[in-house]
């Protein structure tokens, strides 16, 4: 009870604050400033903190916790930090879209695969693709909101409904026109293929389309390979510009080079000139553990080496009057770990053994739900770091308020916030809440 | 689809950028790089503030630390003693401020003219100082502000055009916004004296203009925080200035933190009155507009200022080191100017000391710049902005020759 009262007071706070400001502004020479509404999920972290309940669980985060619901920092992040107190000799500005060779890393990493994409080898090859480094992935996604938004032909970009609630924030403040198409039903906890092909056929040519790469946030849902396959004939037909956003590279399989096969075949449609340009925003915050260090890229990839030259200058121009350079600590460590001998393999099985605590959580919180009136297999079918349980926003508040569990009202769990402590208290919370 | 971008036009490279190729392309063996805006030491090697590395190795070795998110607003001890080091820690005015972590001084410069702009209500026309560090008017006119110029430098006196400065405050319609530089004027040098300063604050006050200050050098300029902070102690902590004030501050030159890119804007609000739901309201909306740029400030570089900040050991270690890097610089523009001096070379010689901080606007045309270019390997702007920071006690002689060779090269050819 204690906590959704709370809740009501910061509103009516809120209200009272707009009223008075506009009162008082006048004598400011300011425009009424009203406060802006805070942020959903940091509001959640906040009345778990303020929880004096033992048995809490905070499903809320966007950050990995370990078995004892700590924060880690990844061993082969660690030692790259140790090596690189030791060598580093001056914390100069890199160029303003990042030092060449992290550049060079993102473009072999990911679209090469490291060795293992002809298609993307070719393609860096043809001089195709230019890369930026960028303030994490938010920052490259506004860097090519802004870009499209000066450049491209069309402001309409179709994005999944439900997204990141941020996708849509970062869009309209860039001017873009942001538009949902339909990807998953609710009532079903499945995707809804059918409506989403639909919704992308319908929409006006030329859009731009959102995709996310993989562990779709926050549904955890993503397309099989043959859907890929139907979705980007349709981005073909409909000459619709891609831009996926990969924030979650390896945490399907644990594996980042088996997860991403629609990067597969975009560098394989843009080698053939099916689809000739999209972009890629890229973060190293998830599956490096690099969260607060804002590490990250934006790629795009272009029809020829010309266009590119001119991509390149144009980003430039763009990010030197908003931030600059970008900031070196985080991309210091991609190169390291990327560069000294054995510490890519380390990184790879610090990422794995991390994936790994996430799927056995997310199958023993299956094993514990009661299945006898409420299908929970989509649980299993989801990716990722978040399960998006179809609790209802009422569902989710009484597991709040009677299990002191803190989780968002759309019903997406972070599993990291899931251990072998808390796991059965979680299912039996469920339970408790769905029995009719 | 295929020509989706055919329409972009390639750009030319900066001109900074440009003058680095050239630099790093030459093969004289006693090339001198004056054009770099980031510390040198005596051996023309960049360097870790030694208060740096210890900060370092503190962060790294706290088992608490870790790379979690910071919240929307950043580093709260970081920002805390931030404001401190601007206001001085005896400030009345410190429990006022609203903070914000930024992406250094660009991303600070950018956060408050993009908050200008949504909620000021006063003139969208922002004053810039003539001649100011380039970046200045492309951060302000991408936002959308209209740019004017106050003249600032006087080339005949090589000194500062008071009046001139003045005159604009006058002549600017209310409520308009100048961006003032707070001391080590980029790119002359050049700072008001204390009672310039204080008719400067007392003309913009009159006509109500909002101040943005741009905080990139304190302690860097004079190796003292109090001495380089006088115009914005002046005007919030005597509360001169009844307005908002906008305060920009970076840690890239004063901690050698550049690319770690940290920085915060803080705005004290009003003198005139206490408005707690004003301040509340200007930080949440802060948060908004980051949140949808950047999501949270970068973490690392923030954490270290902070630990330099909060550890006495470490923050008398920072100060000795702001003192070893301005001292330095000091040296070294004594040591040009009296080498100029004793070779005769033809003009005064006098501002390259009473200038400031890393750069020195030497006055030099050009065509004097190309051909100490050309003739000398000796790189540096064709505005005749030196950076200070790239001479040493093994170049200072070369150059001070050098730039007595070209400056009498062409005042003979004019003869």
């Amino acid at each position: 009870m204690y906590k959704s009262q709370l809740i009501k007071q910061t509103q009516k706070q809120y209200i009272q604050s707009t009223r008075f400001l506009s009162s008082t502004c006048q004598l400011l020479k300011w425009n009424e400033i009203p406060l802006a509404p805070p942020d959903k999920i940091l509001g959640i972290t906040e009345a778990y903190i303020n929880d004096s309940n033992s048995k809490k669980i905070n499903l809320g985060v966007g950050a990995y916790r370990d078995n004892q619901g700590k924060p880690i920092i990844f061993p082969s992040v660690k030692r790259a930090e140790e090596i690189l107190l030791q060598k580093e000799n001056e914390k100069e500005y890199t160029p303003i879209i990042g030092s060449k060779k992290f550049q060079n890393i993102v473009k072999n990493f990911i679209f090469n695969n490291s060795g293992k994409d002809a298609n993307g080898e070719q393609l860096i090859k043809d001089n195709r693709i230019v890369t930026s480094q960028t303030i994490s992935g938010t920052g490259s996604l506004r860097v090519i909101a802004d870009f499209l938004n000066r450049f491209y032909s069309n402001k309409k970009i179709l994005v999944p409904k439900p997204t990141w609630a941020n996708h849509v924030a970062v869009f309209k403040d860039a001017g873009l026109d942001p538009e949902f198409y339909n990807y998953y039903e609710t009532s079903i906890n499945d995707l809804d293929f059918e409506n989403l092909k639909k919704s992308l056929i319908n929409a006006p040519n030329e859009s731009v389309v959102l995709l996310h790469a993989c562990c779709h946030n926050p549904t955890g849902m993503d397309l099989t390979s043959e859907q890929w396959d139907e979705v980007l004939q349709i981005i073909q037909d409909k000459k619709f510009f891609p831009l996926v956003d990969m924030a979650y590279q390896g945490f399907a399989s644990g594996k980042p080079y088996e997860d991403i096969y629609l990067i597969r075949k975009l560098t394989k449609k843009a080698n053939e000139n099916e689809i000739p340009t999209f972009a890629l925003c890229q973060s190293f915050a998830k599956n490096m553990g690099l969260y607060g260090e804002r590490t990250g890229s934006i790629s795009i990839i272009t029809a020829n080496s010309n266009d590119s030259k001119a991509v390149e200058s144009q980003l430039k121009k763009l990010i030197r009057p908003i931030y600059s350079s970008p900031p070196i600590h985080g991309s210091k460590i991609v190169e390291i770990i990327f560069e000294e001998p054995g510490l890519k393999d380390q990184w790879l099985n610090d990422l794995n053994k991390v994936v790994g605590r996430l799927n056995t959580v997310r199958s023993k919180l299956y094993e514990k739900l009661d299945k006898s009136n409420y299908n929970w297999d989509h649980l299993l079918k989801q990716r990722g770091m978040f399960v998006y349980t179809g609790l209802t926003p009422e569902q989710v508040i009484r597991l709040r308020n009677e299990f002191s569990v803190y989780a968002t009202e759309d019903g997406r769990f972070s599993i990291s916030g899931i251990n072998d402590n808390n796991v059965e208290y979680l299912a039996n919370a469920i339970n408790e809440v769905i029995k009719k | 689809m295929a020509d989706s971008f055919s329409n972009v036009i390639e750009l030319p490279p900066d001109p900074l950028f440009g003058l680095k190729a050239r630099f790093n392309l030459d093969k004289r063996a006693d090339k001198v790089d004056l054009g770099i805006g980031a510390y040198r030491d005596n051996n023309g090697k960049p360097w870790i503030l030694p208060a740096v590395k210890l900060a370092e190795e503190k962060l790294i070795n706290d088992p608490n630390n870790n790379h979690e998110y910071l919240s929307i607003s950043g580093f709260e001890p970081f920002l805390n003693n931030a404001a401190k080091v601007l206001l001085g820690s005896d400030s009345n005015q410190l429990s006022k401020v609203i903070s914000q972590q930024s992406l250094s001084g660009t991303g600070a410069l950018h956060l408050a003219g993009v908050f200008i702009k949504q909620f000021y209500k006063g003139n969208h026309t922002i004053y810039l100082s003539k001649p100011t560090w380039a970046n200045h008017k492309q951060i302000f006119e991408y936002i959308g502000f209209k740019v004017e110029n106050y003249p600032y430098w006087n080339n005949e006196t090589k000194s500062l055009d008071l009046d001139g400065f003045l005159n604009s405050i006058k002549s600017a319609p209310n409520n308009s916004v100048f961006l003032l530089h707070a001391c080590a004027h980029n790119p002359t040098g050049l700072d008001p004296t204390k009672n310039q300063w204080d008719l400067i604050l007392k003309e913009l006050e009159k006509k109500q203009h909002l101040i943005i200050f741009d905080s990139a050098y304190q302690g860097f300029a004079s190796g003292d925080l109090e001495k380089d902070a006088y115009p914005i102690r002046k005007a919030i902590n005597e509360e001169i200035i009844s307005s908002p004030i906008i305060i920009c501050q970076s840690f890239a030159k004063n901690v050698g933190m550049y690319g770690e890119r940290v920085g915060a804007i803080h705005i004290i609000p009003s003198t005139k009155e206490n408005n707690e739901a004003f301040n509340k309201a200007v930080k949440t909306q802060l948060n908004r507009i980051i949140r949808s740029e950047i999501s949270n400030p970068p973490a690392y570089g923030s954490k270290i200022v902070a630990t330099i900040l909060q550890d006495s050991k470490l923050y008398d270690q920072w100060r000795k080191d702001l003192v070893t890097m301005s001292s330095r610089i000091i040296k070294m523009r004594k040591t040009l100017r009296s080498k100029l001096e004793e070779l005769k070379t033809p003009g005064t010689w006098n501002h390259i000391t009473d200038q400031t901080g890393m750069f020195s606007f030497t006055g030099l045309t050009p065509e004097m710049v190309a051909r100490l270019e050309k003739s000398h390997g000796i790189y540096l702007v064709s505005s005749g902005r030196a950076s200070v920071a790239g001479l040493n006690d093994n170049n200072v002689d070369k150059v001070a020759k050098a730039i007595d060779e070209v400056v009498k090269y062409y005042s003979k050819s004019k003869l």
